[in-house]
C-alpha cells in the first residue's frame, strides 16, 4: 500500500479511492480540517469487525484494532471522496462523536452503536435504532450468533 | 476476559429511550438536546430557535403516534409527533419494524448469490441496488474496466428504466397522500407497463438479481426495442396528462407549496441526497458530477428546484421521468453488439450448451454456484444516483468468497432523518405531504 500524508494522518490508496487513517485522538480535529477544506458532506459513517480478519493490509504505522469506523465524505466543490478509517480497540469501544460537524451523522451513529456496540460520546440520542429497546447484544459483531433453525431430514435418527 | 464482557454487554443493555418523551419528564436543559438531536442540528442552530422553543407547557401539547401502520407512511415508519392543536413542534422517525438483518444476512452470501440480497432493500428500484453491489464487487476484484460494453449500456438501459418506474410510484402514492385518488390508479398504470418490459428481459417484476458481477444475467430478449419504443410512446403524453391533473392545479399546488421546506445547507448537513438536495437549487447528481457506466456520453439535464419544498420535490420527479426517456433513447440508438458478460472464467459460469459436453465446465459451474468466486482482500465504497438519492456499497473482503462485511448506504435512511427538520412547525395535515414527498422505502431504511 503506497502512502502519503494529509492533516498528518496517513493517506493511503484502495482501488484509486483515497482512503485516510486517522488515529482516533485525533479523529474528531481532523474531520475539522477536512470540514474546511471543503468535505461539507458526511455521506456514510459505519464500522466494521475485524475480530477473524486481524490481519487485513494496513500502512506500517497503523496498529489494528478490532474494530474501525468508517467515515465517507465527500467534497462537492472538488467532486471528489476521502475515506476516513479509525482504529478503535474492543476494550474502549468508543470514540467521539461528529454529530455536531455533520448533524447527519446521528442516525448512523446510532445505527452504528445499535449495530456494533460502539458507543459515541457526546452523542445528543444515542439508543438502539434497528433493534428493539430491549435486544441483547449486537447484531453485526462477528461473534454475535447467526442463529439457525434445526432441519429435520425425514428418515434420519435425530 | 469475563470482567471486558459484562462492561461489554452492560453498555449494549443499556437502551435508552427510543421513544419521544413527553416534557414532564425532560428538564428544559433536556428538551432542549433532544430538539437538538431530532432536529440534527447542532447546539449553536438550537439556541437560535430558543424563541420557537418558549415552553408551550405541558397541558398544551400532546404526543401521538403516527403510524407504524398508517396507510401515508409507506410502509411501517412510525413518527412521534408532538402537537400543540394543529402546529408539529417535535417530531421523531422511530424506525426498525422491517429490520431483517440484511447486512448480517450479506456476510454468509457469496459475492454471487448476494444481488439476491441486496436487490431486496429499495425494492422500488432493485435494479440500482444490484447495481451498486456488482460495481463494488468489480472493483474489488479489479475487472470494473473489463466490463463489456453491451452489458455497461443494458445496466444503464436497465437503470434509468427503473429511475422511471420508481419515479411513476412515487407519482401514485404521493397523489394517494394528497388526495387524488387517481393519479394513484394512473400511476400505478404507468408502471406495471416498465414492470412487464423487466419481466420480459429478466424474468421477474421486482427483485431481478439481474445485474451481477460481471455483466448482467442474460442478452436482451428479441423485440426489447420495439418494447422500449413502446413504452416511451405510452409514457410521453401521459406524463403530459398528469401536468393537466395535477401540476397546474390549483388544490394540488396549495397541498403542496411551501410545505415541508429545507434549505441548501440544512440539506447537506443532514446528507440528504436526491431530489430533496437538488430541490433546493443545488444541482448534484452523481450521474453527472462523478460519472460512472456511460453516463458521460449522454445527454441530460440535472433538474433543480428553488424553495426546497415539496412542490419541488414534487416537480423534480416529473421531470426526472422525462429525463430518464431522453437517456433512455439515446441508449437505444448507441446499444451496442456483443458480449452481455465478461468472459473470465473466474467471474463467469461457462454457458450453459457447454456444460453437456465438458465434464471440467460442468465442475466450474457447480464450484462457482456453490463455493462463488474468491474477491481478493481489501476495501471499496461505491456510489451511484438512485432514483432517491446517492445510494452507495462499502465492502470489505478478507480475500474469500463472501464478504466480511457488506454496508449499503441507504439514501432513504438518511433522508427519512430530515423528515423532522422538513416537519417543524408545520400542520399535521401537512406532515402526509411532507414523508410523501421525501419518497423513503422502508425496507431500504431498516434493511
Amino acid at each position: 500500500m503506497t502512502t502519503d500524508a494529509l492533516h498528518d494522518c496517513v493517506l493511503g490508496q484502495s482501488h484509486g479511492q483515497s482512503v485516510l487513517f486517522v488515529p482516533k485522538d485525533r479523529y474528531i480535529a481532523t474531520l475539522r480540517k477536512l470540514v474546511d477544506d471543503s468535505y461539507t458532506m458526511c455521506v456514510d459513517l459505519t464500522a466494521v469487525d475485524f475480530l477473524t480478519h486481524p490481519g487485513r493490509t494496513l500502512p506500517e504505522a497503523i496498529t489494528p484494532e478490532r474494530f474501525e469506523i468508517v467515515v465517507n465524505l465527500l467534497s462537492m466543490r472538488d467532486r471528489t471522496r476521502l475515506r476516513l478509517r479509525t482504529q478503535v480497540s474492543e476494550a474502549d469501544a468508543s470514540i467521539d462523536s461528529a454529530f455536531d460537524l455533520y448533524p447527519g451523522t446521528e442516525a448512523m451513529e446510532r445505527e452504528v452503536f445499535d449495530m456494533f456496540g460502539i458507543t459515541f460520546n457526546g452523542h445528543p440520542d444515542l439508543t438502539r435504532i434497528l433493534m428493539p429497546e430491549d435486544w441483547d447484544g449486537h447484531p453485526l459483531r462477528k461473534d454475535y450468533s447467526q442463529g439457525r433453525i434445526p432441519v429435520q431430514f425425514k428418515g434420519s435418527a435425530s | 476476559m469475563s470482567d471486558l464482557l459484562s462492561t461489554v454487554v452492560s453498555a449494549g443493555t443499556f437502551e435508552g429511550n427510543q421513544e419521544l418523551r413527553s416534557r414532564s419528564e425532560l428538564t428544559a436543559k433536556e428538551v432542549m438536546r433532544e430538539v437538538g438531536a431530532v432536529l440534527r442540528m447542532s447546539e449553536a442552530d438550537v439556541a437560535l430557535l430558543a424563541e420557537v422553543e418558549a415552553d408551550p407547557g405541558e397541558d398544551q401539547t400532546m404526543i401521538i403516534n403516527m403510524g407504524p401502520q398508517h396507510p401515508s407512511t409507506h410502509g411501517v415508519l412510525r413518527l412521534m409527533l408532538e402537537l400543540k392543536g394543529e402546529t408539529v413542534l417535535r417530531c421523531k422517525p422511530i424506525i426498525g419494524y422491517l429490520h431483517t438483518g440484511m447486512e448480517k444476512t450479506g456476510e454468509s452470501l457469496t459475492f454471487m448469490q448476494g444481488g439476491t440480497n441486496v436487490t431486496r432493500m429499495d425494492y422500488a428500484s432493485p435494479l440500482n441496488n444490484e447495481l451498486v453491489f456488482s460495481m463494488a464487487t468489480e472493483k474489488l476484484l479489479g475487472i470494473d474496466g473489463d466490463i463489456p460494453e453491451r452489458a455497461v449500456w443494458m445496466r444503464m438501459l436497465l437503470s434509468e428504466m427503473n429511475r422511471m418506474s420508481s419515479h411513476l410510484l412515487f407519482m401514485a402514492s404521493n397523489g394517494m397522500d394528497i388526495g387524488a385518488v387517481s393519479m394513484m390508479l394512473y400511476g400505478w398504470r404507468e408502471r406495471e407497463e416498465v414492470l412487464r418490459f423487466f419481466q420480459k428481459v429478466t424474468g421477474l417484476r421486482m427483485n431481478h438479481n439481474f445485474i451481477r458481477p460481471g455483466g448482467v444475467a442474460a442478452d436482451l430478449p428479441a423485440g426489447w426495442r420495439d418494447d422500449v419504443l413502446e413504452i416511451l410512446e405510452m409514457l410521453g403524453p401521459r406524463l403530459d396528462e398528469y401536468d393537466t391533473l395535477m401540476t397546474g392545479q390549483p388544490i394540488w399546488r396549495e397541498r403542496l407549496q411551501g410545505v415541508g421546506v429545507i434549505t441548501r445547507d440544512e440539506a447537506i448537513a443532514l446528507g440528504a441526497t436526491g431530489p430533496i438536495l437538488r430541490s433546493t437549487g443545488l444541482a448534484w447528481d452523481l450521474r453527472r458530477d462523478m460519472p460512472y457506466l456511460n453516463y458521460k456520453d449522454v445527454d441530460f439535464d440535472v433538474i433543480v428546484g428553488s424553495y426546497g419544498d415539496a412542490f419541488d420535490r414534487y416537480a423534480i420527479r416529473l421531470a426526472e421521468i422525462r429525463e430518464s426517456m431522453r437517456i433512455v433513447r439515446q441508449i437505444l440508438d448507441k446499444m451496442p453488439g456483443g458480449d452481455y458478460r465478461i468472459q473470465n472464467k473466474k467471474v463467469t459460469p461457462p454457458p450453459r450448451a457447454r456444460i453437456d459436453e465438458s465434464m471440467e465446465a460442468l465442475i466450474h459451474h457447480f464450484k462457482i454456484f456453490t463455493e462463488g468466486f474468491k474477491v481478493p482482500e481489501g476495501e471499496v465504497y461505491v456510489a451511484i444516483e438512485s432514483p432517491r438519492g446517492e445510494i452507495g456499497c462499502y465492502i470489505a473482503s478478507d480475500g474469500s468468497a463472501t464478504p466480511y462485511r457488506m454496508h449499503v448506504r441507504a439514501p432513504s435512511f438518511v433522508n427519512v432523518q430530515a423528515l423532522p427538520h422538513m416537519m417543524r412547525g408545520g400542520l399535521v395535515a401537512d406532515a402526509v405531504a411532507v414523508i410523501s414527498s421525501v419518497d423513503p422505502v422502508l425496507g431500504e431504511v431498516d434493511r
